[in-house]
């Protein structure tokens, strides 16, 4: 039995459109979906996190190092907010992660404009359960990261040829229809999800 | 084969249906939550070209996986190993419930949090932990409901779907300590969050379902909304993935259309809050996920239908459950009715595989062959004709050549059997037809008012006064004239 044709499926389904149209259309899908977004960029988000962090209340943020990396986000927050870190390994920090962290900040490896989906690429820098357990989860995404569906996130990614062992395609907080059809957030997961897009510098943001 | 265990079967789904039709209160939960998902899907296929497309490619894909069947298990079962992933395989429910406590025993687990898994609930799982003296907690919003409440599923979407908020909003204040009683929905599931929150920290195993495992990366697809999935495959020391061999597919390209028919089917959503994909367990340098990650291949009576050449068609579902939502028998009996794990159309095909034709013939029959279901069915089975099949196994003696079927001729009544060969016979013959049609209109008179249950609801059948040939010849003499 011939293998069925994919590409031709994906081909049929590819629309022109700039990157501006992409990003609008992730914003509208992540928006349909009850998550917050705001833009800012690559230098400018540490100040909106702050900004971000005394509106919401948030007093302890749980980091990995992907986003510790970048020195400078230090410099935007507010003295009342505490920075955890997650070097030390999971149990001794799992409890302080279902107990005391208000939220957890992650980086997107790229996003997904059809859908308002966020690829989460968990791993060394970036632990699964930061994106999970922790009642708000922020998340910064590079604009020029965003595909226009899935099957080219996968393709121009080259996902077939190495998978992180826990990859998660996250659009929206957490959510259930479990009790009478009726929608409620929160339900596992976290009950807020942050997006950050984050635009070149030199461009408009 | 024992006939009277064929009947039981029917006798029993008879009495469980008409319980099922006389609470009205339940059809009422059932009714509106079948408009609720029929709406929701119909607003995700607006462009029926697009719907088309795309279900020829889901179904062509799914046939494309069980034309490959065995060499993409292997390759699977190869790919998941360089993961770092245990592969087991199961024959029968019994066998994948000894090797999944094998694991819980050596890993010294005494709680397990389970994430949704239908074929969990197909092996009895909780049922032989428990026996074992090891809590399974089902900690999908719906299932955590129905497992509270001591009932099954009753859908395999939604498994709470048919209780009421105030039957939850009394439940849980019963069953949950502490838990005040309130019909808010939000708040209600915030006490379920809670409650289940201390489970996930504790569980030192995450029992899940697999919605799609991809050959050529040894990946698992999990499809969720709430995160419990997430949970149950990240926190736990050990995670145990249970899953139907049917769920192959080959390639990671073949995810993306298979996905968005499941979701958008089943739910009406262009893509669930999560979909993981999980491709071993956590690896020199990861601060979380499991220390191992184990997958139970579960055949439990597949082989059956993947032998048929028709039947394997039974094998493409991606269990969306759009073939019960709108189903109007499924509508009118719910799910418990059907008394097997899944219900609803898909049910009546799969179940005589996992459980034989002896206990679940009466499904088959449970249709009106209107269609409905294969016609929203996202990878395009046939089910009405499938439904057909099983019927005439349950009736078929062995030597009648069709396809054996375990329980084959469960149906089989030897009057009802004595009455279509007679028919035949007669039917096959012209002349004696006529006369015998002859002898009916004649005898209209002598027709019984009471005919059985055909008589319950409907005016009783008699033979007509004229016979359609006298009507027909007239009518040509009329025309010639």
């Amino acid at each position: 039995m011939a293998l069925p044709d994919v590409q031709g499926w994906v081909r049929a389904r590819h629309r022109d459109e700039d990157h501006t149209a992409r990003v609008e259309r992730l914003r509208s899908a992540l928006l349909a979906a009850r998550a917050e977004v705001h833009d800012s960029s690559q230098s400018a988000w540490p100040e909106l996190l702050g900004a971000l962090c005394v509106a919401k209340g948030l007093r302890t943020l749980l980091v990995g190092t992907a986003v510790e990396a970048q020195r400078q986000r230090r410099a935007g927050l507010p003295a009342g907010v505490r920075l955890l870190d997650c070097e030390t390994p999971a149990d001794a920090w799992r409890q302080r992660l279902f107990g005391e962290v208000d939220a957890a900040l992650t980086r997107a490896r790229s996003g997904i404009a059809d859908t308002g989906t966020l690829v989460l690429w968990c791993g060394p820098g970036e632990p699964r359960t930061l994106s999970l357990v922790p009642p708000v989860h922020v998340v910064l995404l590079a604009t020029e990261a965003i595909h226009a569906d899935l099957p080219t996130a996968l393709q121009s990614e080259a996902w077939p040829q190495g998978l992180a062992t826990n990859v998660v395609l996250a659009s929206g907080p957490s959510k259930t229809a479990d009790i009478q059809q009726t929608l409620a957030y929160g339900a596992h997961g976290p009950r807020q999800l942050v997006v950050v897009l984050l635009h070149p510098d030199n461009g408009a943001s | 084969m024992k006939p009277d265990r064929g009947r039981q079967a029917g006798e029993d789904f008879a009495w469980r249906s008409r319980q099922a039709v006389a609470d009205t209160a339940q059809r009422v939960n059932f009714r509106s939550a079948m408009d609720f998902l029929q709406e929701k899907r119909r607003a995700q296929f607006t462009d029926e070209a697009e719907l088309a497309q795309l279900r020829d490619l889901g179904a062509a894909l799914r046939r494309y996986s069980l034309a490959h069947l065995p060499r993409l298990l292997e390759q699977l079962e190869a790919r998941c190993r360089q993961n770092g992933i245990q592969v087991h395989w199961a024959e029968t429910a019994a066998e994948a419930n000894a090797i999944a406590l094998d694991i819980a025993q050596r890993a010294g687990a005494r709680r397990i949090v389970k994430g949704k898994s239908m074929v969990s609930e197909e092996v009895g799982f909780n049922h032989a932990m428990q026996a074992a003296s090891i809590s399974a907690v089902e900690t999908d919003m719906g299932e955590f409901i129905v497992q509270l409440a001591g009932e099954a599923p009753s859908h395999i979407i939604m498994p709470a779907i048919h209780k009421t908020k105030r039957q939850i909003a009394a439940l849980f204040a019963a069953k949950i300590p502490g838990a005040p009683y309130t019909e808010d929905v939000d708040a209600l599931i915030q006490i379920g969050r809670q409650a289940l929150r201390d489970e996930f920290e504790r569980a030192e195993l995450g029992l899940s379902g697999v919605n799609f495992a991809v050959a050529e990366t040894g990946t698992l697809c999990l499809v969720e909304n709430e995160g419990n999935g997430r949970m149950c495959t990240t926190l736990p020391r050990v995670h145990i993935a249970i899953t139907g061999i049917e769920k192959v597919v080959e390639r990671l390209e073949h995810v993306p259309p298979l996905l968005s028919l499941l979701t958008r089917s089943a739910t009406g959503q262009s893509i669930t809050t999560y979909v993981n994909l999980i491709s071993g367990p956590r690896r020199a340098g990861e601060r979380d996920g499991p220390e191992q990650v184990h997958l139970i291949l579960v055949d439990n009576g597949r082989t059956q239908a993947y032998a048929d050449a028709a039947l394997r068609a039974t094998l493409q579902c991606i269990r969306c459950g759009a073939c019960m939502n709108h189903c109007p028998v499924y509508a009118r009996i719910g799910g418990h009715a059907y008394g097997t794990t899944y219900p609803g159309p898909i049910g009546a095909i799969v179940s005589p595989h996992l459980l034989g034709l002896e206990r679940t013939y009466p499904l088959a029959f449970a249709s009106t062959l209107c269609g409905a279901c294969s016609q929203v069915c996202p990878v395009r089975i046939p089910i009405p004709e499938l439904l057909i099949q099983l019927r005439n196994a349950a009736q078929a003696r062995a030597s009648d050549g069709v396809a054996v079927l375990r329980g084959a001729g469960a149906a089989r009544r030897p009057l009802v059997s004595a009455a279509w060969h007679a028919w035949s016979l007669l039917y096959g013959r012209g002349l004696l037809y006529g006369f015998g049609t002859w002898l009916m209109s004649r005898g209209r008179a002598l027709a019984p008012v009471r005919q059985g249950a055909w008589t319950r609801c409907r005016t009783p059948l008699r033979p007509a006064p004229r016979r359609l040939r006298d009507l027909l010849r007239r009518g040509q003499q009329q025309r010639s004239h």
